[in-house]
Order: C-alpha cells, then sequence, then structure tokens
C-alpha cells in the first residue's frame, strides 16, 4: 500500500535524494510529501520534534529521522532487494564510516571552502582538497565505494557530490575538477549514467537557479548583519 | 599483536564507549594508551587512523575501525551471540541509532561552550544548550531503567560517558546538572551497578584536574 510509506523530503536537498533512491532500489511504492520549509507542515514537526528537518520516513505511522539512519532502516526492514550495506562486520564498518565522514566532514568543509573567505577560506580549500584525495584513495581500483555494485557509501557521497557540482557552479569555483579527481568523476559519470540515481536528481538548471538564489540571500543577510 | 586492540585516551568519553561496549561482550584487548597531552600522536595511532587521526581505533585482527559509535556498531556486529546492544527490531534499532547520533551531535560541542570560556555569553548559551538536550534525553528515557529498556544499549553506551566529564561543566560552569536532570543522575548511578560501566569510566574529580584544567592552560582557554 503506497499510504503505508511516506517520505517527507525537500526536491533540492541531497539528504532527501538518499532516501528516494533507498526506496527506489529496494522496489518500494511510497507517498512523497514536498514540504515547505519556510514553512513547516505539522506532520514534519510531529515527526520529527528533535530536529525539525527533512527527510522524514514514516513507515507504519512511525517516524525515523536522519537519512544515515533512515536508510539503515530501510536496508533492515527489506532484505531481500538490493542490499545496501554488506553482510561482513568489518566491511559494513567500513561503510559507516565513509558515510559518517561524508556527512560531518566533507560537507562542512566545503561549504566553509566555497562561501568563506580569507583565511578562513584558505584553510577550508586545502582540507577539502585533502578530504577529496582520501575519498579518491578508499575508491581506487573499486567499481563503486560498495565494490561490485553501488551501496551505501555510493548513495551518501554521490548526492552531497552531485550537490556540491552544483554550488562550485553559482559561486564559478574549481576546486573539484575531472584532472584533479579523475577516480571520483569518472564514478560520478557512472552514477548520473544509471536511470534509477538520475531519476532522484532534479533538473540541473533548476537546481543551480535555487542554490544560486539561496547563496544571493545569505549574503545579502549575512551583509545586513555587518553593516548593521 | 594482540587480537584485539584499542588505542584511546584514559579521559576521552568516546574511548569509553569502546571500552563498555568490549567489557559488556565480555572481549579480552590490549589497552594502548595514546598520550595525548604531550601533543605527540604514535606512529601506530597515524597509520591506523590516518583520515582523522583520533582515538579510539579499535584494531581486530590487524583491521583497525574508527568513530567511537561506528566501533560500537562493529562490537555489536562482530560478537552478536553475547549481550546485544541494539534491540532486534529495525524500528527499536533506528530510533537507539537516532538518540545516539542526537548524542554525537549535541553533548561534547555544548560541553565544551562550558569548559573552554570564561563565564559570558557562550559559556551561558553552552549551558542552556546543553540542559536541553540533557532534557530531552531525560524525556527520551522516561521510566525505563536503561534507553535499552531492561539493560544496558547502545545509547546508555553512547551517554554514559560524558557523566565523567559533568563534574567539569558543573565547576566550570558554576551549575548544576543532577538539580535540573535528577533522573538522568538517577540513571548514570544504575548503569555504574554494572562492571562493565564502572571499569571504563575514570573519577570525574581527575577529569577535571588532570583533564579539562590542563587542555584549558594548554589552549589557553582561560
Amino acid at each position: 500500500m503506497a499510504k503505508e510509506i511516506k517520505l517527507l523530503g525537500t526536491w533540492a536537498s541531497p539528504f532527501s535524494h538518499r532516501i528516494e533512491l533507498a526506496l527506489k532500489l529496494k522496489g518500494l511504492q511510497f507517498h512523497y510529501l514536498e514540504e515547505d520549509l519556510s514553512n513547516k507542515s505539522q506532520l514534519l514537526l510531529q515527526s520529527n520534534p528533535v530536529h525539525r528537518k527533512i527527510p522524514v520516513l514514516i513507515h507504519n505511522g512511525n517516524p525515523i529521522s536522519e537519512s544515515l539512519v533512515i536508510m539503515e532502516y530501510i536496508d533492515e526492514t527489506w532484505q531481500h532487494q538490493n542490499p545496501l550495506l554488506p553482510k561482513d562486520p568489518y566491511a559494513r564498518a567500513v561503510a559507516r564510516f565513509w558515510a559518517k565522514f561524508i556527512d560531518e566532514k566533507v560537507l562542512w568543509t566545503a561549504f566553509k571552502a566555497y562561501n568563506d573567505k580569507g583565511k578562513e577560506q584558505e584553510d577550508a580549500i586545502e582540507e577539502f582538497s585533502q578530504q577529496l584525495k582520501f575519498l579518491e584513495g578508499e575508491l581506487k581500483g573499486k567499481e563503486y565505494f560498495g565494490g561490485e555494485r553501488f551501496g551505501f557509501v555510493d548513495i551518501a557521497a554521490f548526492f552531497i557530490l552531485q550537490f556540491l557540482t552544483v554550488l562550485q557552479e553559482v559561486k564559478e569555483a574549481e576546486l573539484m575538477t575531472e584532472e584533479k579527481y579523475p577516480v571520483l568523476f569518472e564514478w560520478m559519470e557512472k552514477l548520473q549514467g544509471n536511470e534509477v540515481v538520475a531519476g532522484c536528481l532534479p533538473p540541473r538548471e533548476k537546481h543551480v537557479a535555487y542554490v544560486r538564489a539561496r547563496r544571493a540571500a545569505a549574503e545579502e543577510a549575512a551583509s545586513k548583519t555587518k553593516a548593521a | 599483536m594482540a587480537e584485539v586492540v584499542l588505542l584511546d585516551f584514559w579521559g576521552s568519553p568516546f574511548g569509553m564507549r569502546a571500552r563498555i561496549a568490549l567489557a559488556e561482550k565480555g572481549v579480552k584487548y590490549e589497552y594502548k594508551e595514546e598520550h595525548l597531552l604531550t601533543g605527540k600522536k604514535t606512529p601506530l595511532l597515524l597509520e591506523t587512523n590516518p583520515v582523522h587521526k583520533k582515538i579510539p581505533v579499535l584494531i581486530h585482527n590487524g583491521k583497525p575501525i574508527s568513530e567511537s559509535l561506528v566501533i560500537v556498531q562493529y562490537i555489536e556486529d562482530a560478537w552478536s551471540d553475547t549481550a546485544p546492544l541494539l534491540p532486534a527490531d529495525p524500528y527499536g534499532r533506528s530510533q537507539a541509532r537516532f538518540w545516539a547520533d542526537f548524542v554525537d551531535k549535541k553533548i561534547y560541542d555544548q560541553g565544551k561552550k562550558i569548559w573552554a570560556n570564561k563565564a559570558g555569553e557562550v559559556q551561558e548559551a553552552g549551558k542552556k544548550e546543553l540542559m536541553e538536550s540533557l532534557k530531552l534525553l531525560e524525556g527520551e528515557l522516561g521510566e525505563k531503567p536503561f534507553f535499552g529498556g531492561e539493560t544496558i544499549g547502545y545509547v546508555d553506551v553512547a551517554l554514559v560517558p560524558f557523566y565523567t566529564w559533568f563534574y567539569s561543566f558543573e565547576t566550570i560552569g558554576n551549575f548544576s546538572i543532577e538539580a535540573e536532570c535528577p533522573k538522568l543522575i538517577e540513571w548514570v548511578k544504575r548503569c555504574l551497578e554494572r562492571e562493565s560501566v564502572s571499569k571504563s569510566l575514570v573519577d570525574p574529580e581527575k577529569v577535571y584536574v588532570d583533564l579539562i584544567l590542563v587542555l584549558k592552560k594548554m589552549y589557553g582557554y582561560e
């Protein structure tokens, strides 16, 4: 029943895209609800009172929040199709490590690298470069982070890196290039060429325009605060 | 090298999580101290955790795992026959993971606002935020003896080590956590009745004198 699974998400969020893909890989029907983050629904506020963020998965009325937690839930609940995590405990630990690395380090460092100014930006650019090198190193020699088939880390990483290419376009920067990170770029192209994965991405023009508008608003707000 | 090695630092709440999990599972291991206060990291640490260069690192049959919650989940998966830390049902597991993640996102950073600053705006913000987080956790505990239910589980392991830093927060911030979260402190005492916890946690006053005050001096947080 479609109504058994609800996904609260937003079209522009890479965290939301992760869950869409995980559900589609498991062959699940679900009811997608687009949230307006400037006017959050009662359902969202009730389902995720702690963080009030998307994505939230609601299965049989039970809400789950935090995208990596949701992904593990989906994997454990629907085990037979397209496993996201490997069975071996060590391989699982490695996968969890890299997914955490992306969420806790890469994304935030990238924001600083693209958006900050001065020494903070320089330091962040250096750190971001180092992080991308680690990711390249982990991927090298493999089809996907998950090995022969893409899995947990690929899903976690792809939408974030894809989002960062959008931010990069908006900022007219060149921190992530094919020259510097050929392995990562080849892997991204492979996933972009996968119909199910690509189906979870918004149209690029729309995504770029949206991020551009959000950055402009953020920069205006910041300069107003400075001037005040 | 022993079959199971834990690279750790005596005062780290993150390291304590791994110690408790290993003890719960009855796993014999070699504890190796990283003397972080000297500012030097051993070649073993740099080799086994090149990405973060942090403890704890668990090395099982020569294979390293980093990040304390990843380590605890590994311990759970690798020694699955004893003392499960997570419930069997996926929904229960998701809730445990959510709350452990909440502890990770909030407690250390909020506590740091308190101990690493003089009295003032930042410290006050830290106190307010920490108490909000602890109250939420207290609410989640509810009437259960442990977050894991009848016995300690994943969230208990994730949170209880921070108790060793409460004395430092309270002394530096001049407030009482027990006054506002008495049920949480009762829960801590229940946890401490378990040997796995009492043997893994260190003396809060030692943390204050030999760690927090030392860090404050080292980094000029005075």
